[in-house]
């Protein structure tokens, strides 16, 4: 049987490091907009999680 | 004694041909295995076979023999959990999946399916022993199929509800429809997506008990299992974005669904949609019981 989590945030992506305080969840840090979503992309295809949007500059990919 | 030959025969014939008429295989019950059909096939012919036992058995003072109809039942409920487990295997690997309560709802029915087979070779085994002819008895059970067939049948949403276009609309990463926010979708290429070539609908309930039904999860993943399944859903397992999801307006009560389907043609989906059946474990009716109906007005 598959035991996995969900609605767990698997990772962080940021373009503004003073918005991310103490992660469980790995951060990756981006210049820009444009490599963060790319930087979040990449990251939902490796772990199957989508990728949602805080509009704070930070994405988050999230396993549902 | 009786030659019991003809009336064995003819229960056993129009009880198969009843489980044969019924064996709808498409998209919404099950796809179409060839070695499914054979199981049913089968299990409708004993099913009958132990239908039509019954009247020479209880003519001949044999009573002990209807305990066969006890079997019978255990057989059953055999094929419902059969199904149940096929169907819960494969709903592991569906992209958009049938969920629980679609599967329930389905085994029930294949169970149900024997049961009309049964009665049917029953009855018709009963009007040949008691009018002495094949074509009289065959005739009542044909009508005894009928009649069942017709009770048993299902409500559809398109009985319960309206099913118009809506407007998907995105308030920063939130997807919404009509207003009612579905998830949020961060990439601005998935945003795009659902701007340009995403279906939406609207299902408005007609009344209250068509509000409470429409509300259950399972009805909802049925709906929306059904509406990928017949237009194509353009989604793989690491887009978890594009699932089709239905939400609800906590509001009005009113379900709003965005699809990125295959097939961008909206009048099919409003179809798809209402052709789904209501599943009988999400059917409420709050009008029937006193505060429900006093609540409504």
């Amino acid at each position: 049987m598959d035991t996995s989590l969900k609605e767990v945030i698997l990772a962080v992506v940021t373009t503004d490091k003073e918005r991310v305080l103490h992660s469980a969840a790995p951060v990756f840090y981006a210049r820009d907009r444009k490599e963060m979503e790319r930087v979040a992309l990449l990251l939902s295809k490796i772990t199957l999680g989508m990728v949602h949007d805080l509009e704070n500059g930070c994405l988050v990919i999230v396993k549902h | 004694m009786e030659d019991y030959g003809r009336i064995l025969v003819s229960g056993i014939v129009a009880g198969s041909l009843g489980r044969f008429l019924l064996l709808r295989v498409d998209y919404r019950q099950y796809p179409s295995f060839p070695r499914g059909y054979i199981t049913h096939l089968m299990l409708g012919f004993i099913a009958s076979a132990l239908g039509a036992i019954a009247i020479p058995a209880l003519v001949e003072k044999e009573y002990t023999a209807v305990t066969f109809l006890a079997l019978a039942a255990q057989q059953f409920r055999e094929i419902r959990s059969m199904e149940r487990d096929s169907l819960d295997t494969i709903d592991r690997t569906e992209l958009v999946p049938r969920g629980s309560d679609y599967i329930e709802d389905i085994a029930k029915t294949f169970e149900a399916r024997n049961y009309i087979s049964m009665a049917t070779a029953l009855s018709v085994s009963l009007g040949v022993y008691l009018t002495k002819n094949i074509a009289a008895g065959i005739g009542i059970g044909a009508l005894v199929f009928a009649a069942v067939v017709y009770s048993i049948r299902g409500q559809r949403v398109g009985d319960i509800a309206r099913v118009v276009k809506a407007e998907i609309s995105f308030e920063g990463p939130l997807l919404k429809v009509d207003g009612v926010v579905l998830m949020n979708v961060g990439l601005s290429a998935a945003r795009e997506k659902y701007l340009t070539r995403a279906l939406a609908v609207r299902i408005i309930p007609k009344d209250d008990n068509a509000r409470a039904t429409l509300g259950n999860v399972g009805q909802r993943q049925a709906i929306a299992h059904n509406a990928a399944t017949q237009l194509g859903i353009r989604k793989d397992v690491d887009e978890p974005e594009f699932t089709p999801i239905a939400r609800r307006n906590t509001e009005s009560g009113d379900i709003v669904f965005a699809v990125f389907s295959f097939e961008p043609d909206i009048e099919c989906l409003i179809e798809a949609i209402e052709k789904t059946p209501v599943l009988e474990s999400s059917k409420r009716k709050p009008l029937d019981s006193p505060a429900g109906r006093k609540a409504a007005d």
